[in-house]
């Protein structure tokens, strides 16, 4: 029981970290508290069943499941990461001089916006995503682990150690971090503020995608309000890392995972939504600057 | 112009997958024709506009100064007693709620734009007016007014509870605990069956009375409502041209030189969040009375967006501005009956264009805009 909630935590720890990434950059860079991330990653659950559902009705999935899976995750990606794009572009862009509350507002917007755009053009009821992988699995000491859940936790790690690589090795990494840093001294240095803020939607937006894709893989089901408390979890295990740090997201999503779960079997799993706040209070009543954050005093 | 189709296309191209081909390419040529409309009308309207503008603005400046009228407020008054006599009981109906919501849109207004500080689960404490209330009747038969008391201050008390946590850092912070907080208080009183019922909610709550006269009825319960209203507006406004409310309009507009001044901002930012989910208890109860039914259903997180969009669109930190803002707000989807599933799409596309736009809101002047 106990090492197949860890099994499950992991799992769904692994989804929340991805869409923590994107959090955490984005106030890395912007110090704003991106709402409308939780519906980017709506957006791409939605996508994903659209796509395949597309790429079933053309006869691509019976040729190749694998092919198709593929393209849809690309395709979603794409797709979210334009959304991620135009997104900044609108509604934040604008705003970046505005007092600190204008941002915030414009991004509640953008949630509410994308929320009921889905559900007008999707319909209020659960998407229902094909089941692919049946129930086929190992077992690992008393637990039971399927072959989805496999997937699932060794693509968000790819996905996490080679954001990892992207943003200590390469040179638009290092723009990255100078730019969180300092912008007026990066943008002094020859680095194009704009377009680095743009890619860290786009990438984060991506990642987002692809937890989407996944977490339709693993539930089977979507539903257009279901960005709304998996942005506030995601937020909970940013904060829970240090808000800022990027394994302290990956760290934060994978511990919020192991909680809900053990919260869900061995306490209640009615209040399952509510655990990742009570996390988030404590840890603000205890250390505020998160498990991997540093305490930064506020600049005059 | 050919960037301007360019992001017609862009925005279309967006809007492929949820609704295929066709609507996309419907959307691409109303997007473009309307860009490019707005643009060349733009540039031919401009001259005009120079040319009209300080009239106009003349006209907004005379508007206001009859509002600031010693006598223009008693004239509103007198207006808005004499309503029931005029009204259907429909109207009437729509009336009450606009009233309980202008209660709540002032009761936000302290914490949004007097202090600047983002609840976004302003409301759990509109749900924790309403049930104690309900709960405090259907369990132990306390009235209305023994209630009152006891609503307000359990709200005052979460309201400082809550905001203890939140406010030991940044002020964004506390947007995502109110958000979790109320999402909280919903989860509670779905799942705690044995006490609230779940989703069935209570009903059979019953309006108060005053000496022994109820008033039950919608002409009574407006003029309850009426008085509750005004006193919020009285209340609120003496606050926010007092020390406290000084203190506030400092933090607001910058912090670190709030403290410096000797504001002991942690402790007014408390002030602000209890003080501001007060008359979320108040309307609360007041809400549970009307309806004479409570249920979870009522108090979902769009609740809070859409009270802070009649802070936002009246004006942040402007009183009537908020008042008009929930006017709107309530008798718009009443009037555009047939459009009203778009209506949380057209209020976060206002959000946006509102922040980007005129941030300081319709009624708001530079004064009380939302920091600079």
């Amino acid at each position: 029981m106990f090492f197949q909630q860890l099994i499950n935590g992991l799992t769904v720890g692994g989804v929340y970290a991805l869409i923590a990434l994107g959090y955490t950059m984005v106030y890395g860079i912007l110090e704003l508290i991106n709402f409308a991330h939780g519906e980017i990653y709506m957006l791409g659950a939605y996508l994903g069943i659209i796509f395949f559902g597309f790429f079933t009705a053309v006869g691509l999935t019976s040729y190749s499941l694998p092919l198709s899976l593929l393209l849809t995750f690309a395709m979603a990606v794409i797709f979210c990461s334009a959304y991620g794009f135009t997104m900044e572009k609108i509604a934040y862009r604008p705003l970046r001089n505005a007092p600190r509350l204008s941002p915030l507002i414009s991004a509640i917007g953008v949630s509410i916006f994308l929320q009921n755009y889905v559900m007008l053009t999707q319909g209020p009821t659960d998407k229902i995503f094909p089941h692919l992988f049946g129930t086929s699995g190992f077992a690992l000491f008393n637990a039971r682990v399927t072959h989805l859940q496999t997937a699932i936790i060794l693509v968000s790690l790819f996905l996490m150690v080679s954001l990892h690589l992207f943003i200590t090795k390469t040179k638009m990494g290092k723009a990255m971090r100078a730019v969180a840093q300092d912008k007026v001294m990066a943008s002094l240095l020859g680095i194009n503020i704009d377009s680095i803020i743009s890619l860290t939607f786009i990438i984060g937006s991506g990642l987002a995608a692809i937890a989407g894709i996944m977490i339709a893989l693993y539930y089977g089901l979507v539903n257009y309000s279901i960005g709304y408390i998996a942005g506030i979890k995601a937020f909970t295990a940013a904060v829970l890392g240090g808000i800022g740090s990027i394994p302290g997201a990956m760290f934060g999503g994978i511990f919020l995972g192991f909680v809900e779960s053990m919260g869900a079997s061995y306490i209640s799993s009615e209040y399952k939504d509510a655990y990742a706040f009570l996390v988030l209070i404590v840890v603000l009543l205890i250390k505020p600057s998160g498990i991997f954050g540093k305490t930064t005093e506020e600049k005059v | 112009m050919l960037r301007l189709v360019l992001i017609a296309l862009w925005l279309s191209l967006l809007f492929l997958p949820f609704r295929g081909l066709k609507d996309s390419l419907i959307l691409f040529v109303i997007l473009s024709v309307s860009f490019i409309s707005f643009r060349y009308l733009g540039t031919s309207l401009r001259s005009l506009r120079i040319t009209m503008q300080p009239s106009g603005k003349r006209i907004y400046a005379k508007g206001i100064a009859l509002f600031r009228l010693r006598g223009s407020r008693y004239v509103v008054l007198l207006i808005l007693l004499g309503l029931p006599f005029f009204l259907e009981n429909y109207v009437l109906d729509i009336s009450i709620l606009t009233g309980i919501y202008a209660i709540l849109a002032m009761g936000l207004n302290v914490v949004v734009g007097f202090t600047g500080l983002l609840n976004l689960g302003y409301v759990a404490f509109y749900a924790i007016g309403a049930y104690t209330y309900a709960l405090l009747y259907a369990k132990i038969g306390l009235g209305f007014w023994v209630s009152l008391p006891l609503c307000i201050g359990l709200t005052t008390l979460s309201g400082f509870v809550l905001s203890v946590p939140a406010l030991r850092l940044r002020g964004d912070y506390l947007a995502i605990v109110s958000l979790g907080f109320g999402e909280i208080v919903r989860l509670i009183l779905n799942n705690w069956d044995s006490l609230t019922n779940g989703p069935n909610g209570i009903s059979g709550i019953p309006a108060p009375s005053v000496l022994g006269f109820p008033l039950g009825g919608l002409n009574r319960y407006y003029y309850l409502i009426l008085f509750f209203v005004i006193l919020t507006y009285g209340v609120v406004k003496r606050i926010r041209f007092s020390r406290i409310g000084r203190a506030w309009m400092a933090i607001r507009e910058d912090e670190i030189c709030a403290s410096t001044m000797g504001i002991h901002t942690t402790m007014y930012k408390l002030y602000a969040l209890s003080f501001g989910s007060l008359w979320a208890g108040l309307a609360g109860a007041l809400f549970a009375a009307k309806m004479q039914f409570v249920s979870p259903e009522s108090f979902t997180f769009m609740e809070s967006v859409l009270i802070l969009c009649m802070v936002i669109l009246g004006g942040i930190g402007s009183l009537p501005g908020v008042v008009v803002g929930a006017f709107i707000l309530i008798m718009l989807p009443e009037v555009l009956r047939e459009v009203q599933s778009y209506r949380m799409l057209a209020l976060g596309v206002g959000l946006i264009l509102m922040m980007v736009f005129r941030p300081q809101g319709l009624l708001g002047g530079p004064g009380s805009g939302s920091g600079q």
